[in-house]
């Protein structure tokens, strides 16, 4: 923008809702996700004055922020939401909590009743602010018009900055009716908040020190490092190759490091593998880059990886020490931190104990050896497990790039097991908040964010119900999105809880009356694929990647299979399940166990 | 690094500094509640002369592992500039205030009286029957001026919470 331009935008008078989106622009956004009503009725007529912001119409709110969370997080920017007070923006809570768990950079607009009624239950009134106070990073009420550029530029700060997160920013309707000065976004940095990005030499040396002395050391990397952006994943690629240590991602962090690559141990936690979650046990010195020690991946915590020294770099403060007790603190951007490391590696005069280093790798090989994630795909029932892996083959063999998205359940443990990432940014799930009917309304932000990339939400039958109504919306904005569900008519991970922990007693955990879902895609003018037997997976999996257009694939899987190897909950790492023959172990699970989600 | 196996409590007196705009008190009061930590007193107030800073102090208690925890959470508040663990960070005063409310007639009276003038008390309210004593110091000073007033006609309390500041020249500003 030229100087000129800049001081005509500065003089010129707007209305509230004009001064939102020039913000807005100033910010980067290209779309948002959202629905009308009438609190923002006003910001709706001035995105139909314009042409540089696209609207995305949704089909519920809580899909909007979803969206915008596949938008954001497969490409790095701020994703961005717009909805009306009241129902609207309660309706986008759960959203917002998704995104505050997984750090996503989120900023919601969210309509409110005009200043003077704030207070008297006015019709779709809510105290919004106060609702999404827990379930965001920040939160904003906009009371006078003066501060409301400002307001909108610190927001967007506030998301993308330190541990990136959802960030509201609530509208009186009086405030985008009124008239104000636009304000460019300041120089000045923030009066309190200031994260700290760059780690301190002194913990960098400590961590170096460590690690160079380990015998058997282990990378543990989480979304940190993902979010920390794709320079951040080839940083770390580049480190674990230098220390020739393994490396192990969360499930927040697959595609941090490339899923093929012989240092890779797949996968930890409650359904990682077995290689990965012994080394996490058996490791001397552990170095955890962006990940925040969250229970799914410790297990018990008094039996978690005893006998190693700890490293932990977080750009939140908050995230070290919380769970697990450290050694080496760094906090810092995970980029940083893996550059810094980089540095002082090399510098380190050190030599590293390469016999010991071998040692721990036959080791890993001998854990490795035994093929946790075998399976046998025998007869004409289709093992889900088997579905994934032929859909990961035949996606690589496209040669097309590729972005897979997950609802929540087994269907989404046995996508981030069979389906391997090379790169950042490819993988979309929701692993925090564990929320049923993300994957949808996130495939869709992510194929609005990259128009000719082949994208997939692989789904289980029960949460694709959760949010389907998004179907309409992949037939307005003709969104190729594949839905690749894993129909095994159970909820299947609660069922397999049931299984193993209460007796098999199947609790309102059967998905009765399904649709079919075949003709519910034609019915949103997608188009509908069953398949039934193994032998004609392929086939099904080959006719839903040249369908041009969005797809249901209702995949029929074996309805009794579980999702192994598996760490019952209250046990620790190396008392993991391997496989259904191996179940006895379960009866050992204590009541204190079974408290635990 | 907090020992995780030292399951033993302790009181922490934490001063917060934040920007003074609505909903920041709801914001660390929420904080505490959500995550379970306890709060033992809290007390606000704009501390600057444009009133855009608030001080807050707050006494809390937990393991130590839970009151670093609880200093980086509210450290993470976006509207929050400094926090500090007065109790761990070097000597410093704690004081509170409060104002009593006896009621008693003769001898009660007189006794009432004498004891508020041993404690430092003051009277800023008398009628013939009932007396307001003001009174400022620790919390253990103010409690044990409760337990003699209690037999003699304790009607009611009113107590600030704790306020809190760092011995000698140094301030939560740097």
């Amino acid at each position: 923008m030229s100087t000129t331009l800049q001081t005509q935008t500065e003089a010129r008078t707007m209305n509230g809702a004009e001064i939102v989106l020039q913000a807005l622009k100033e910010n980067g956004v290209e779309v948002i996700f959202g629905y009308p009503g009438g609190a923002v009725l006003p910001l709706y007529d001035a995105i139909f004055q314009q042409n540089a912001i696209r609207h995305i119409l949704v089909r519920h709110e809580q899909a909007a922020v979803h969206a915008a969370e596949g938008y954001a997080r497969s490409t790095g920017k701020v994703g961005c939401v717009l909805v009306t007070s009241g129902p609207g923006a309660t309706n986008a809570v759960t959203g917002l909590v998704d995104a505050l768990l997984d750090s996503v950079p989120v900023v919601c607009l969210t309509g409110q009743v005009p200043t003077h009624l704030i207070g008297n239950d006015a019709f779709q009134e809510a105290d919004t602010t106060g609702i999404t106070r827990p379930a965001t990073k920040h939160n904003y009420l906009v009371k006078d018009i003066t501060k409301l550029a400002a307001t909108v530029h610190e927001a967007f700060y506030v998301a993308r900055t330190g541990r990136p997160g959802p960030v509201v920013i609530d509208l009186p309707k009086d405030i985008l009716i009124g008239k104000g000065t636009y304000h460019e976004a300041p120089q000045a940095p923030h009066r309190s908040y200031r994260p700290q990005t760059e780690p301190e030499a002194g913990a960098i040396r400590a961590a170096v020190a460590l690690l160079k002395a380990a015998k058997r050391p282990i990378l543990y990397a989480g979304g940190g490092v993902i979010n920390a952006g794709p320079e951040a994943s080839r940083l770390l690629t580049e480190f674990v190759r230098m220390t020739g240590m393994p490396c192990t991602n969360t499930l927040m962090g697959l595609g941090a490091y490339p899923a093929s690559d012989p240092q890779f141990l797949g996968m930890l936690g409650m359904h990682g593998t077995y290689e990965a979650n012994l080394a996490m046990h058996g490791c001397d010195v552990m170095l955890n880059i962006g990940a925040r020690f969250d229970d799914r991946v410790t297990g018990r915590l008094n039996a978690f990886s005893p006998d190693s020294k700890k490293i932990h770099a977080d750009i939140d403060p908050s995230s070290i020490n919380k769970n697990v007790p450290v050694d080496v603190a760094i906090v810092g951007d995970a980029g940083r931190v893996l550059r810094a490391l980089i540095e002082a590696w090399q510098e380190d005069g050190a030599a590293q104990d390469k016999t010991a280093l071998a040692e721990w790798w036959r080791q890993i090989d001998a854990w490795r050896s035994k093929q946790c994630l075998h399976y046998v795909q025998q007869g004409s029932i289709i093992k889900p497990q088997h579905a994934v892996r032929r859909l990961y083959e035949m996606t690589r063999e496209l040669g097309r790039d590729t972005y897979i998205t997950t609802e929540v359940g087994q269907h989404q443990m046995w996508a981030a097991q069979y389906f391997g990432f090379e790169k950042p940014n490819r993988w979309m799930t929701s692993g925090g908040l564990g929320t049923m009917g993300y994957g949808l309304p996130s495939a869709m932000g992510v194929q609005i964010a990259h128009p000719d990339a082949l994208v997939i939400d692989i789904a289980g039958e029960a949460s694709i119900l959760m949010n389907i109504q998004e179907m309409g919306t992949l037939a307005q904005y003709r969104l190729p999105v594949k839905i690749f569900i894993l129909n095994n008519e159970y909820m299947g991970m609660v069922r397999q809880w049931q299984e193993l922990l209460h007796g098999s007693r199947y609790s309102e955990s059967y998905s009765a009356a399904l649709p079919d879902f075949v003709k519910l895609a034609e019915s949103f003018h997608a188009h509908g694929i069953r398949v039934t037997r193994a032998e004609d997976l392929d086939a099904g999996i080959r006719e839903m990647l040249a369908h041009p257009g969005p797809v249901i694939a209702d995949i029929a899987v074996a309805k009794d299979e579980n999702c192994f190897p598996m760490i019952p909950s209250g046990a620790a790492h190396n008392e993991m399940i391997l496989g259904a023959g191996q179940s006895g172990g379960v009866a050992g699970v204590t009541d204190e166990g079974k408290v635990l989600v | 690094m907090p020992d995780p196996s030292d399951t033993s409590f302790r009181n922490a007196t934490i001063a917060v500094l934040v920007e003074n705009e609505a909903g920041i008190l709801a914001r660390v009061v929420g904080l505490f509640s959500g995550r379970g930590y306890n709060i033992e007193s809290l007390t606000v107030a704009p501390v600057d002369e444009g009133r855009r800073l608030s001080r807050i102090t707050i006494v809390t208690s937990g393991t130590d592992m839970v009151i670093e925890q609880i200093k980086a959470q509210l450290d993470r508040l976006v509207p929050v500039h400094k926090v500090a663990d007065l109790t761990l960070e070097g000597p410093h005063l704690a004081r509170e205030m409060m104002l009593i409310k006896v009621v008693g007639k003769g001898e009660h009276r007189s006794e009432a009286l004498r004891l508020a003038d041993a404690f430092r008390a003051r009277v800023v309210d008398a009628t013939t029957e009932s007396l307001v004593f003001e009174m400022t110091g620790a919390g253990d000073k103010l409690d044990a001026f409760i337990a003699l007033m209690r037999p003699i006609g304790l009607k009611e309390i009113s107590r600030t919470g704790v306020v809190g500041i760092a011995r000698g020249a140094g301030g939560l500003l740097a």
